[in-house]
């Protein structure tokens, strides 16, 4: 059959499928989308349309009749086939189960990670006991003296700098400050996990540089009180977003069976997983920093004791929920 | 006539579970960096509208303009890619578009993925990584778009059939393979587009088929083309 035959006799058939396809774009403005009549075998019209394509394709018609009917199919395959956004679990099928579920079942990677976090944060909390000059090849001596401020006992509101605003100002900086670092952490995993490994052993050893400096000159009451509540969130999060990072890297390092990136890939899903999990915790972490950490007139007996429950409360979570077939 | 497309060309064919092989045409990066410039923009003039109404609502409103600003700086492009049909204004503008790399649209997931890993792109300064990604692998992927599965493509919009002129239909004095066959066809649906000079100019390249040159050798791959479209 010649080309222009060929068009005349399916044109009307090409035309009522991109017709269904516009119907469906949203990127056209809604009242020139038209309206489509649902009686319309769809599915048999493009198994049509695709055997159109390939017999335009090999019968050498023009450019254009191909070229056509190629973005025509190319657009029915994309409705066709594209895949539910929808999580299988949904959202709370995720926190009760697949969350605990994943960290739990990465055991190892968790504690590859906390151990480079905690391990440069104890050492040189340890060290600054001794020799406390150390603290300044850490942090330069102008935030030394700012965090010294913040956690001055005499200090009117703890853990505040002296120029920042109310609660919900603070909530905003968390949330803008401490998701990023997570994100960072994780997207380090690409450059063979060694982007990760520098944001752990680098936050580690500020936390630990700062938490040692306060103990050294006497601060250690106000400073605990003030980072036992929302730490049990914030520092489990941050060991689960290098989780994330050393995931990638450990997938380009050691692929396996798979090349390089085919592991990339299905690690990069993986490790998505628990970036959802770290975006949640730090949302609880900064509310809890912003709205409760924050609170002067809370005694710190009250505090540790909150503290407490909350390490106590992430420690059985990551334990123990989920262990049970999901309902 | 024979040119090995696999090498000169940017487009890489899909094949559906239905059979077929769909073509795509991968974009490079002069353009997504233009795509990237005008986003940027957008999100700067985002940036100044959010400041000054939240600025009205004193600090309550500098913590929500913190907020707003952290879901700009990474989910502004996961938005419009997964609920606009993966383009951002900046690459709908410029008609290219993010997809995965099996044809289907951006799911969700790896619109995150590839968007939380730009960070890495950009390093050491101005998406020097990515740069290098998308020259060294195929289909200039940055290596948030690899560890997606995403790429990005031109979103062609169709343009508007140009009808082959009518002329007497004559056979071809040779016979001419399927290559060459497309390529007087095409030929003949471009030619409106040329300017004369330049249709005579490449008639003249086939002077030992048609016998002719100039004009006449023109209208001669016309009438060739009549002949394979089946018009007798």
């Amino acid at each position: 059959m010649n080309q222009d035959l060929f068009a005349a006799k399916y044109q009307a058939q090409w035309q009522l499928f991109e017709q269904w396809l516009n119907s469906l774009d949203n990127t056209i403005p809604k009242d020139k989308r038209p309206k489509f009549d649902a009686t319309a075998d769809i599915p048999h019209i493009y198994r049509q349309l695709c055997h159109h394509l390939s017999l335009a394709q090999s019968r050498h018609y023009s450019a254009h009749l191909v070229e056509y009917l190629n973005q025509l199919t190319l657009r029915g395959h994309q409705y066709l086939y594209q895949t539910r956004t929808k999580s299988a679990v949904g959202f709370q099928g995720f926190v009760f189960h697949e969350f605990p579920r994943l960290i739990r079942e990465r055991w190892k990677l968790f504690w590859l990670a906390a151990l480079l976090f905690y391990g440069p944060s104890l050492g040189i909390a340890a060290a600054i006991q001794i020799s406390p000059e150390l603290v300044y090849s850490v942090i330069p001596p102008e935030q030394v003296s700012s965090f010294r401020y913040m956690y001055d006992p005499q200090g009117e509101h703890v853990g505040r700098n002296r120029d920042s605003g109310d609660d919900f100002l603070m909530f905003g900086f968390y949330i803008r400050n401490n998701i990023s670092v997570g994100f960072q952490t994780f997207a380090g995993g690409m450059l063979f996990g060694l982007g990760t490994l520098f944001y752990l052993i680098y936050n580690g050893l500020v936390i630990g540089a700062v938490a040692g400096h306060l103990t050294e000159i006497g601060y250690a009451e106000t400073f605990y009180s003030f980072v036992i509540g929302h730490g049990s969130f914030e520092l489990t999060a941050i060991v689960i977003a290098g989780m994330a990072g050393l995931n990638l890297g450990a997938a380009l390092v050691r692929p396996g069976q798979l090349t390089r990136l085919e592991a990339l890939k299905q690690a990069s899903k993986v490790s998505m997983k628990m970036v959802y999990g770290v975006i949640l915790m730090l949302v609880i972490a900064a509310f809890l920093e912003a709205f409760w950490s924050s609170k002067g007139a809370i005694a710190p007996g009250i505090k540790f004791a909150v503290g407490a429950c909350l390490w106590l409360f992430v420690l059985v979570y990551f334990l123990f929920a989920g262990r049970r077939r999901a309902a | 006539m024979q040119v090995n497309e696999a090498i000169i060309d940017t487009r890489r064919p899909i094949e559906t579970p239905e059979g077929v092989e769909l073509g795509l045409r991968v974009a490079g990066p002069i353009i997504r960096g233009y795509a990237w410039f005008i986003d940027l923009c957008i999100r700067g003039g985002m940036y100044f509208l959010f400041a000054f109404v939240l600025s009205l609502l004193g600090s309550l409103g500098l913590g929500l303009f913190l907020i707003v600003m952290f879901l700009l700086e990474w989910f502004y492009p996961v938005y419009f890619e997964v609920y606009r049909k993966g383009a951002t204004p900046g690459k709908k503008y410029l008609g290219i578009k993010v997809i995965n790399d099996d044809g289907t649209e951006v799911t969700l997931q790896s619109s995150l993925i590839r968007n939380l890993l730009r960070g890495v792109d950009f390093l050491p300064f101005m998406y020097g990584f990515g740069l290098f990604a998308m020259l060294y692998s195929r289909d200039f992927k940055r290596l948030g778009d690899l560890a997606a599965g995403t790429i990005v493509v031109y979103q062609d919009k169709m343009k508007e059939a140009v009808p082959i002129v009518q002329e007497a239909p004559r056979t071809p004095p040779v016979s001419l393979t399927a290559n060459e066959q497309k390529a007087v066809i095409q030929f003949a649906e471009r030619h409106t587009l040329f300017t004369p000079q330049r249709s005579a100019e490449l008639a003249n390249i086939l002077e030992n088929v048609t016998g002719t040159r100039e004009g006449p050798a023109v209208k001669r791959l016309l009438q060739y083309a009549n002949w394979m479209l089946g018009r007798r």
